[in-house]
């Protein structure tokens, strides 16, 4: 299996500029990260926040510059602080953010908003500008009559498949999911979790999973990693980290989940009636 | 006597395309020092319905009910001002977003302090001292320091304590927490959840958890209703429910957990229940 995307000990620092009455101040955010994706497959990076992950997401979607650690991404090394980010580089990452109602355009039509990328990044003519959208559009499980309208006119869940389809239209090797599902019920979590499992077996995607909802980890991720205040505090297959959690911090995260089996609710109402 | 009793309740919202029926003959009844959970998905009139029963509703809206009586009291012919006089004194309600229902311009402790002057009447001195036991009950470290804080220099789950610190402030008999944790990480909704638990139990009030996560109904429910669409689907018991569910869209919601999954992919609400009979109905 080839390795898609490589980290190694990634660090961020933000400063914070002081004034006349305070002290100028950096704040660790990612605290020398490392880790590695194979193709195909899905990390999930777990954490409270303010841990990181979505520091992190960035800077793997080559939106931020980490300020010290190497990233490579099919094996080439890239760093845009030195500018060197060409249209192919940026094409083999894309991502997916948490809140569809804050990441579409409210004033741009679906059409227009899905061949943004393919404006910006390749020279692509507009009539196949147009088929691929169309074409996604379909994928993600919508139809070609709503390339044109407006995202108001689109439920929650619907929006997250307008992002998802997006965030493919430059056909990437590497996607960036920063809590793609937290927003969403139930029902439409469902969905949009199978959608995300079908285009990744057709396409070969690497997911890289943003989340803090492990149930959610379990169910799609292969490899986990646990961050607490920036740094990786555990990070393995996934039935190696939920059977045997290493880090306090993991215990007091799976202890913290609410278990919603059988046997978990006899034993609080039993704890409940002994009270 | 049931603390809380809702019979055949109905929501009606006047749109421009005709009147929208947001809740739809939903009944239920809430004991003293008992926990229902009230499940569905966004838009099935969980909240929509305890806002009518707490008369919260904008006047846009038609409530009509059967019976909606709070410990024996009839809500729906009360007069405003005696509404007042309960509600936020004997039902209190926690909202969803603790950072969003703070009021940004003053206080949280001139906020606690607001409701024991309102409803309890005591002055200056004996009103400090009760909020700083109440922020001691919840939990919040420093409590007479916070008092001078405003809702920007909280964390959202120092904001949430603060909500239930104001709702619990007038010994309620009944409380109504609306997703009080949607907005949290799992570490944090820990600690809320135990809390509104522990005070439960302290204060034997009776408790109802409105909610569209089914962990958490598992970890504080006593009885569920499930609700769809306005309409009540199923109400049980929670071992009941989660063991032995009768209605296919409780069945359906259940399958749809990610903890349940079995094969490489989830089953989907869509697919397993079919809602015809329901969308008719409603016509």
């Amino acid at each position: 299996m080839s390795v898609i995307l490589e980290a190694r000990n990634i660090v961020r620092d933000y400063h914070v500029p002081g004034s006349f009455l305070k002290k100028a101040k950096t704040v660790h955010a990612v605290k020398g990260v490392s880790f590695s994706v194979e193709k195909g497959k899905t990390l999930a990076i777990v954490g409270e926040s303010g841990c990181g992950k979505s520091t992190l997401g960035r800077i793997l979607t080559l939106i931020d510059p980490a300020t010290s650690g190497d990233l490579l991404i099919e094996g080439k090394k890239i760093d845009i602080a030195k500018g060197d980010l060409t249209p192919e580089m940026r094409r083999k990452v894309q991502i997916v953010f948490q809140n569809p109602y804050g990441s579409l355009n409210p004033r741009q039509k679906i059409g227009d908003i899905l061949t943004e990328p393919l404006v910006i990044n390749t020279k692509t003519p507009a009539d196949e500008r147009r088929d691929r959208a169309m074409t996604l559009l379909k994928k993600v499980g919508l139809e070609e009559k709503h390339y044109n309208r407006y995202p108001h006119m689109f439920s929650g869940g619907q929006r997250q498949r307008i992002a998802i389809a997006r965030a493919l239209m430059l056909n990437p090797k590497l996607l960036v999911l920063d809590e793609p599902v937290s927003a969403l019920d139930l029902s439409v979590q469902a969905q949009v979790l199978n959608l995300l499992a079908d285009l990744q077996d057709e396409f070969q995607l690497t997911y890289v999973f943003i989340s803090h909802d492990l149930s959610v980890v379990r169910y799609i991720a292969d490899e986990v990693m646990v961050m607490y205040f920036g740094e990786a505090v555990e990070y393995g297959s996934r039935d190696e980290v939920f059977a045997d959690p290493k880090h306090s911090y993991t215990k007091t995260l799976f202890a913290a989940t609410p278990r919603a089996d059988v046997e978990s609710i006899r034993a609080r109402l039993a704890k409940k009636k002994a009270a | 006597m049931a603390l809380l009793e809702i019979e055949n309740l109905v929501v009606e919202f006047e749109t421009a395309s005709g009147p929208f029926r947001a809740v739809n003959g939903v009944s239920m009844k809430v004991h003293e020092g008992e926990v229902l959970a009230i499940v569905g998905e966004s838009g099935s009139g969980k909240s929509v319905s305890m806002l009518a029963a707490m008369g919260l509703l904008p006047w846009t809206a038609k409530v009509t009910a059967d019976k909606l009586t709070f410990n024996g009291r009839d809500l729906l012919s009360m007069s405003a001002n005696e509404r007042r006089k309960i509600i936020g004194k004997e039902i209190a309600m926690i909202f969803q977003e603790p950072v969003a229902s703070l009021n940004p311009c003053f206080t949280v402790g001139f906020q606690i302090e607001e409701v024991l002057r309102m409803h309890l009447g005591l002055d200056r001195a004996a009103r400090r001292k009760r909020a700083i036991e109440l922020f001691e009950a919840v939990g919040i470290a420093d409590p007479a320091e916070r008092l001078g804080s405003y809702p920007h220099q909280m964390s959202g789950g120092q904001c949430q304590r603060v909500m239930i610190a104001i709702a619990i402030a007038c010994n309620p008999k009944l409380l109504i927490a609306d997703e009080p944790t949607t907005a949290l990480d799992v570490t944090i909704q820990k600690q809320i959840l135990d809390l509104l638990m522990k005070l439960q139990a302290d204060y034997g009030m009776g408790l109802i958890m409105i909610t569209h996560n089914m962990g958490v109904v598992a970890e504080t429910a006593d009885r569920v209703v499930v609700q769809y669409k306005g309409r009540k689907m199923e109400e049980a018991d929670v071992l009941t429910l989660f063991e032995n569910p009768k209605s296919n869209y409780t069945r359906a919601l259940l399958a749809a957990l990610p903890d349940n999954a079995t094969g490489d992919r989830l089953p989907t609400i869509s697919e397993l229940f079919v809602d015809d009979q329901i969308e008719g109905a409603a016509r």
